[in-house]
């Protein structure tokens, strides 16, 4: 089942795939499964690398003849007549489609809280290694009041991987959505460089800073669907031309003598967590003991980049939504009195609040009157912070080293008690000018917080240097041997086909 | 303006045109052919083209009107400017709509070559500068029409600036004169079509149809150099040829592959520049005239009764002969232009900067283009009167048939000597001619005799006629006054 391709899936296997296809989910929501698990029947040829790996995608990437609604009321029904670029790749890889998870509306959050069907629960919440710890503190006896969030926005999609529901899984990332829920949630979350891999049927949140994520338990599986993703799509105007090596392996990186971790000063916020502080320096400290040159670098820009990120993202937002009138698909509302009375009513039904508070804001900065004032300046300042990325590692560093997240996965009644807006500008934090600057990032998971869950470190790389960082990476998740999820439901029923707790471990490699 | 509506609104006045540049507005409002009494006679002193109000107790009022215009010209290509859907015309209803042109969500625009190159040639016969960077930018408004909610337009910086358009307007007493004229060119740009929406008044919907959404369109801007409907015309007209010589364009104006808007405004001479409005919906040469013409006498008007003109857009009626606004509610449109993110600036190459080893299919030269171009219909032009004795006006004629006589395979040569369109130079058959002439109207012999001037023209009229119209009415004046004696 791990790793081979499947001719006839054994008795074990099937049961494993029927039980989890049938479960009730406590804890994701497929939003549709997959009708048409089809198992490849070959003669003993593999279709390729994903052979029969069961994958999931973010419900913002058309599949053909599958439902795709971002969450939201404006596309529920609206079945794609064509597959996205990364969607086809998989397939064509021999990837099984579980099904479609769930986000943020429009992927406009860090939560995965606000989209129409619903939030999304962390897998970790019923992990036993989180029960223990909240059964020596005292807690509210209603133990499923207490469930965490996942982050966002592609929350779904970590918590199919973290669940074992499939073994990998894409998101997406403009600020941050790939890699603040697998820090959440424990995974890898991998995102790309800029005009590495195909947006093409990637549901546009801020065009010129997303890409398509990857989310897996560990760092060669993330390399392996890369190797299948990556390379010009001429779909796509903003890939490059640059052909990519394949496959996309990763070297066992010996020692880390000759290599040079900056760690950027701006991002010792007063907001973040002593724990995740402390895992941080460790991390440094690890790299340090081991050879490798460790140094501060400044980012001075990064003070600004919220703003400017949240002036970026909302323009586009506002031009991106501007389709969603009802004519060709999607909701279209119950008036025909006139075309404007019917766009309005369609779009205030078929629109959240975030998504409306989105637009108006964005169609704000874009009036004539306020270009220049917001929109370009944003545009200027947005260049200044890539070009803090370029000093910093010109300056001779190869791979700058900071938090995910500013603290662990927090309940969800505890987070909905601020707004998308708040939150979002709070979580992105560590995680938005790396989509400013178009530069290849990922969240590696390093230990467990005091309450048993997951904490993330990222590490951002130059841009198209996707495959060293990847590397770094993988030798750091080594040193740290994050724990498996233990999850009760799991270990009871499948305690029969997994073998030893070390399943993280085994990867997609053969 | 036919008489009847210069009647209109002035209470009885009769306002009146001056002869312009020696007369290229003369006819201006009579596109029947027959001009009218009241302007027949009057002097063509002007230097100035201009517009005179008849005297009135305030005193003389001279105005001048100033008309730019946005030429929209469906590119001759095979597939829409951002994606591979077929273009063609008259084809089903949205059975030319790719999911791009639906504006699916996920779909991305991917630029065609033939539409850039298309620009280019056109940039170069318009002797424009070609911006070897250009960008593309998104420009919103929600229209049923619309799919996207935006049209990709170059807003910024366009394919090609500053560029001119030289045409020939018709002149001198006759017609016969041809002056050449200059326009400047201030921009062409790359943009998307809109699809089409046809109204269904009776089952009160509107239908739309996609299959022209996203066809290329070049934009093609002309500066305020033109002061009327001729001149705009005229210049309308010879751009058409352009375009058909360069293949880049039908630009038939029936079919909807040309599209003008004019803009119009008038002023005092010497001071500054009136608001301008914006006419559209002109569906041919004719109208496009006869609405230019329309929208300046009513701004005159207007001004005149002291009233004051708004900064709007006008649809022209073409039953009614007159301009009505089309706003329906107050307030400009701002389009919020924004950066096309998915388009990154178009690079082109000339000859030097282009690099080393680049793959021929991913890169356009601007050098190789200008070499390829065909010849240019004022070339043509040029070589019938050189080469082969025609005047000037007629070639003007040929080239306006030639797409006819195109693919009969015939050379310019022989449609010219068919046609029987030489210069007739031969003095011998000439006064010969103007004999005959004489000898069957003897009457107006009297009357050039008696000192009556307007009798030599009719004699000049009668022996052009008799030469279909093949000499040269100069030369005909002189030897009809050596044989009268004059």
């Amino acid at each position: 089942m791990l790793g081979r391709s499947l001719r006839e899936p054994d008795f074990e296997t099937k049961s494993w795939l029927r039980r989890r296809m049938s479960c009730p989910p406590p804890v994701l929501k497929l939003i549709s499964a997959s009708p048409f698990i089809h198992y490849t029947k070959c003669r003993g040829q593999s279709l390729g690398d994903l052979d029969g790996i069961p994958i999931a995608v973010k419900d913002n990437f058309s599949t053909s003849g599958i439902e795709t609604t971002c969450a939201s009321n404006m596309l529920k029904g609206y079945i794609p007549p064509y597959n996205a670029t990364v969607v086809q790749k998989l397939l064509d890889q021999g990837a099984l489609l579980m099904g479609k998870t769930n986000l943020d509306e429009f992927a406009m959050g860090s939560g995965s809280t606000d989209g129409v069907f619903g939030p999304v629960k962390n897998p970790w919440s019923y992990s036993k290694q989180y029960r223990e710890k909240r059964k020596q503190n005292p807690h509210s006896e209603n133990e499923d009041s207490d469930w965490l969030i996942t982050g966002g926005s592609s929350g779904g999609s970590a918590a199919a991987v973290s669940a074992f529901t499939c073994y990998a899984a894409l998101g997406s990332d403009t600020g941050g959505s790939t890699r603040n829920p697998a820090a959440h949630c424990g995974l890898v979350g991998f995102k790309p460089s800029y005009g590495l891999v195909s947006r093409h049927g990637l549901i546009p949140l801020v065009n010129s800073m997303d890409v398509p994520g990857i989310l897996t338990r560990c760092v060669d599986d993330a390399a392996i669907v890369l190797g299948a993703l990556a390379g010009p799509d001429p779909r796509d105007s903003t890939t490059v031309h640059e052909p990519i090596n394949k496959p996309f392996m990763l070297p066992s990186l010996a020692d880390v003598s000759k290599l040079c971790i900056g760690i950027p000063k701006e991002y010792l916020v007063p907001e973040l967590s002593s724990e995740v502080q402390s895992l941080w320096s460790k991390a440094a400290d690890l790299f340090e003991s081991e050879g490798a040159k460790v140094i501060e670098v400044s980012l001075p820009h990064t003070s600004y980049s919220i703003v400017c990120y949240h002036v970026l993202c909302t323009s586009e937002v506002a031009s991106n939504m501007a389709r969603f009138d009802g004519l060709q698909y999607g909701h279209r509302c119950d008036i025909d009195v006139s075309t404007e009375a019917m766009y309005a009513a369609t779009r205030r039904e078929g629109f959240n609040d975030v998504v409306r508070g989105r637009i108006l804001s964005g169609n704000f900065f874009l009036l004539k009157e306020n270009y220049e004032n917001y929109f370009v300046k944003a545009q200027k300042v947005r260049r200044l912070i890539a070009n803090d990325f370029v000093n910093a590692f010109n300056s001779g560093v190869d791979v700058l080293l900071t938090p995910t997240t500013l603290s662990e996965a927090v309940p969800y009644l505890e987070f909905i008690k601020e707004d998308n807006r708040t939150r979002s500008a709070q979580d992105d934090i560590f995680t938005q000018a790396v989509n400013m600057a178009g530069l290849p990032a990922v969240s590696i998971p390093v230990a467990l917080s005091n309450q048993g869950l997951p904490i993330g470190l990222q590490f951002i790389g130059r841009a198209f240097c996707d495959q060293q960082l990847l590397t770094v990476a993988k030798w750091f998740e080594k040193q740290v041997q994050f724990p498996v999820i233990q999850l009760q439901e799991l270990m009871d029923d499948c305690s029969a086909v997994l073998e030893n707790e070390k399943l993280a471990s085994v990867s997609l490699k053969q | 303006m036919a008489a009847p509506m210069l009647r209109w609104g002035c209470r009885g006045r009769r306002w009146a045109f001056a002869r312009v540049d020696g007369g290229s507005c003369h006819r201006r409002g009579a596109p029947t052919g027959s001009t009218s009494n009241q302007i027949r006679g009057e002097s063509s002193v002007a230097q100035q083209p201009l517009h005179t109000a008849q005297k009135t107790r305030k005193g003389e009022h001279k105005w001048a009107a100033v008309v730019g215009l946005e030429i929209h010209a469906q590119i001759s290509s095979n597939s829409k400017l951002f994606s591979g859907s077929q273009v063609r015309f008259s084809a089903p209803p949205n059975s030319l709509v790719s999911f791009f042109d639906a504006s699916l969500p996920g779909t991305l625009p991917v630029l065609n070559r033939r539409c850039v190159e298309a620009a280019v040639m056109t940039g170069l016969a318009l002797n424009c500068h070609i911006n070897k960077k250009s960008l593309f930018d998104r420009k919103h408004y929600f229209y049923a029409d619309l799919p996207a909610g935006y049209q990709i337009t170059q807003q910024r910086l366009p394919i090609a600036v500053n560029g001119s358009l030289i045409y020939g307007v018709c002149a001198g007493k006759k017609q016969s004169q041809v002056i050449p004229k200059t326009v400047r060119i201030k921009q062409i740009q790359l943009e998307q079509d809109s699809g089409k929406s046809l109204h269904d008044n009776l089952r009160s919907q509107t239908l739309i149809d996609l299959n022209r959404a996203g066809v290329g369109l070049l934009e093609v801007v002309l500066e305020p150099d033109m002061s009327c409907g001729e001149e705009a015309a005229t210049a309308v007209r010879e751009l058409q040829l352009i375009l058909q010589a360069l293949g880049t364009s039908q630009a038939n104006m029936a079919e909807g592959q040309l599209r003008v808007d004019a803009n119009i405004s008038v002023h005092h001479p010497g001071e500054p520049l009136g608001v301008r409005t914006e006419v559209k919906n002109l569906n041919s040469i004719r109208f496009l005239a006869k609405a230019i013409d329309y929208e300046i006498q009513r701004q005159i008007n207007e001004l005149e009764n002291g009233g004051e003109i708004l900064n709007e857009t006008r649809s022209f009626h073409h039953k009614l002969g007159c301009t009505m606004s089309m706003r329906d509610k107050e307030g400009k449109q701002d389009y919020r232009f924004m950066p096309e993110p998915n388009l990154p600036p178009l690079v082109l190459y000339d000859a030097t900067s282009l690099p080393a080893g680049a793959d021929p299919q991913q890169v356009i030269n601007i050098d190789q283009i200008r070499e390829t171009l065909p010849e240019l219909p004022s070339v043509t032009r040029e070589k019938l009167v050189q080469q082969y004795g025609m005047l000037l006006e007629h070639s003007f004629t040929l080239l306006v048939f030639e797409e006819l006589w195109k693919r009969e395979g015939k050379t310019p040569g022989q449609i010219v000597s068919e046609k029987q369109l030489e210069l007739m130079q031969d003095q011998g058959a000439l006064e010969q001619l103007c004999h005959s002439v004489m000898e069957a109207h003897p009457q107006v012999v009297m009357d050039v005799k008696n000192r009556n001037p307007r009798a030599i023209n009719k004699l000049i009229g009668l022996v052009r006629k008799a030469t279909q119209s093949r000499a040269d009415p100069v030369m005909i004046k002189e030897i009809l006054e050596k044989k009268l004696s004059l």
